[in-house]
């Protein structure tokens, strides 16, 4: 089953020389962990909040398991898709339970299945209920609080998740750690994900396939290994032969 | 001395009846002020224009001093407690309607983006989101706004309208000078007192924030 199809999506910002979506055609299957790889305004971000309605199209369809996204209501679409972005965004004025239970709340789930809710989600982010549910996200490090945004995402049991740069800002142990964590995760649930981000490393480590993008167009959407034994063009092939190099540096213990 | 504990122990009704007029005065220009500047600030802050305009114009209200605007107010309203309360109350829109103006303007992006990436309507988002944020520095604001309508409400005593001022202004008649201490440090004492409050339930309201 088709989760996510972009049809001849076109956006343009104003002020921009190029377009941030360039007649953008992809469509990915259920189940799939899609990293969408390209350097800042590449057209990455715009992709995945098409699909949430975050930006709208100038033209093209988006379609979320073959319904086309603009002809619903966008906050009830969006209740329906997990996001995640680097500023994480966690609201400081509440407690972790409350920002996790945000939607629940709205959505008028009782109080009981809330809290069961959000303690079932804090262990599949790895974080101790007990500990975490009424600190305030002041209290938390930057990996803890990535955890719980996710945990946010995560809550309503989204069919389709979007991730922007969500561990951008985060040091680069924990920044291991959350990716495992994020796969795991994904593994055991089969849900789509949409994940945005600069880093080649992190592309090819957790996607089942690659979006490689570059001025609003996609280059190549295959799966990594693909990617490396056939890169679509001179750009792709640049791309890969700079992340090894930087590989080799770090190998040979050199620095960079 | 003598004189000041004389007032207390002859006048001690009086005095608690001006002290508490004093403070209803204060209570009701302030929560009229907020009635008008917050809903104002929140309707024009995305508006360049309307910034200006409005802070234009309370800010020129408020170059007016308190007594001229007392003065002009006999005529339309005559004397009494309702032409004080509306002079205080010009004198406190500008405070909070600024603050309310810049909270609202300085709400951090990636919250709102949360927001409504995650399925709140405008309405969701504004009374869960944003206007918690935007609290702290509106509640600043409200706080000057009392001091100063504390401190100015001396001259609601001058049209009438009771509080402590009218110590102050006997004293100045009868050259009292133990009235004008009364007066003068009740109004102080009622100020630092009610400055001191606010800030610890500010305290308590936004200990969200330290780690």
């Amino acid at each position: 089953m088709t989760a996510v199809e972009l049809k001849n999506v076109n956006k343009q910002f104003s002020g921009m020389g190029y377009k941030a979506l360039d007649n953008v055609n992809i469509s990915i299957k259920e189940g799939e962990f899609v990293t969408i790889l390209g350097s800042s305004g590449c057209g990455k971000t715009t992709l995945i909040k098409t699909v949430n309605r975050l930006y709208e199209p100038d033209s093209g369809e988006v379609f979320l398991f073959g319904k086309n996204v603009l002809e619903e209501d966008p906050v009830q679409l969006r209740r329906r898709i997990g996001y995640v972005i680097q500023q994480i965004g966690l609201f400081p004025h509440m407690t972790v339970r409350d920002n996790i239970a945000t939607i629940p709340k709205i959505l008028k789930w009782e109080k009981q299945k809330i809290d069961e809710e959000v303690n079932r989600i804090l262990k599949l982010v790895q974080l101790d209920p007990k500990e975490f549910r009424n600190r305030y996200p002041a209290q938390l490090s930057g990996g803890q609080q990535q955890r719980i945004g996710l945990a946010r995402a995560l809550i309503c049991d989204p069919k389709v998740m979007l991730l922007d740069e969500p561990f951008g800002a985060i040091d680069a142990i924990n920044r291991e750690k959350l990716q495992k964590e994020l796969k795991n995760i994904h593994s055991q649930s089969k849900k789509t994900y949409l994940f945005v981000t600069h880093d080649i490393q992190e592309a090819f480590r957790l996607g089942t396939k690659v979006v490689i993008m570059n001025q609003g167009r996609i280059l190549q959407y295959a799966t990594p290994e693909e990617i490396i034994e056939h890169p679509a063009d001179a750009f792709v092939e640049r791309l890969i032969h700079t992340s090894e190099t930087i590989k080799d540096y770090v190998e040979d213990g050199e620095g960079i | 001395m003598k004189e000041i504990v004389e007032y207390f122990q002859t006048d001690w009704s009086e005095y608690i009846s001006l002290l508490l007029g004093h403070i209803g005065i204060s209570i009701a220009s302030v929560l009229l002020a907020m009635l008008v500047a917050i809903p104002l600030g929140v309707l024009i802050y995305r508006y360049a224009v309307g910034r200006i305009i409005a802070e234009r114009f309370f800010g020129l209200l408020r170059i007016v001093p308190s007594l001229a605007i007392l003065i002009i107010l006999i005529p339309i309203m005559g004397t009494g407690v309702k032409p004080s309360v509306i002079a205080l109350t010009i004198l406190a829109i500008p405070p909070i309607l600024m603050n309310t103006v810049q909270a609202f303007l300085g709400l951090p992006q990636p919250m709102l983006e949360a927001a409504k990436g995650m399925g709140m309507d405008t309405r969701q988002a504004f009374w869960k989101v944003k206007l918690p944020l935007a609290f702290p520095l509106m509640y600043a604001g409200i706080r000057t706004a009392v001091v100063e309508v504390i401190a100015s409400a001396i001259l609601a005593s001058y049209i009438g309208a009771g509080g402590l001022g009218d110590i102050i202004f006997t004293g100045l008649a009868l050259l009292r000078y133990s009235l004008l201490i009364i007066g003068g440090g009740s109004v102080a004492i009622l100020s630092l007192l009610t400055g001191y409050i606010l800030d610890q339930i500010y305290k308590y309201l936004t200990r969200y924030q330290r780690p």
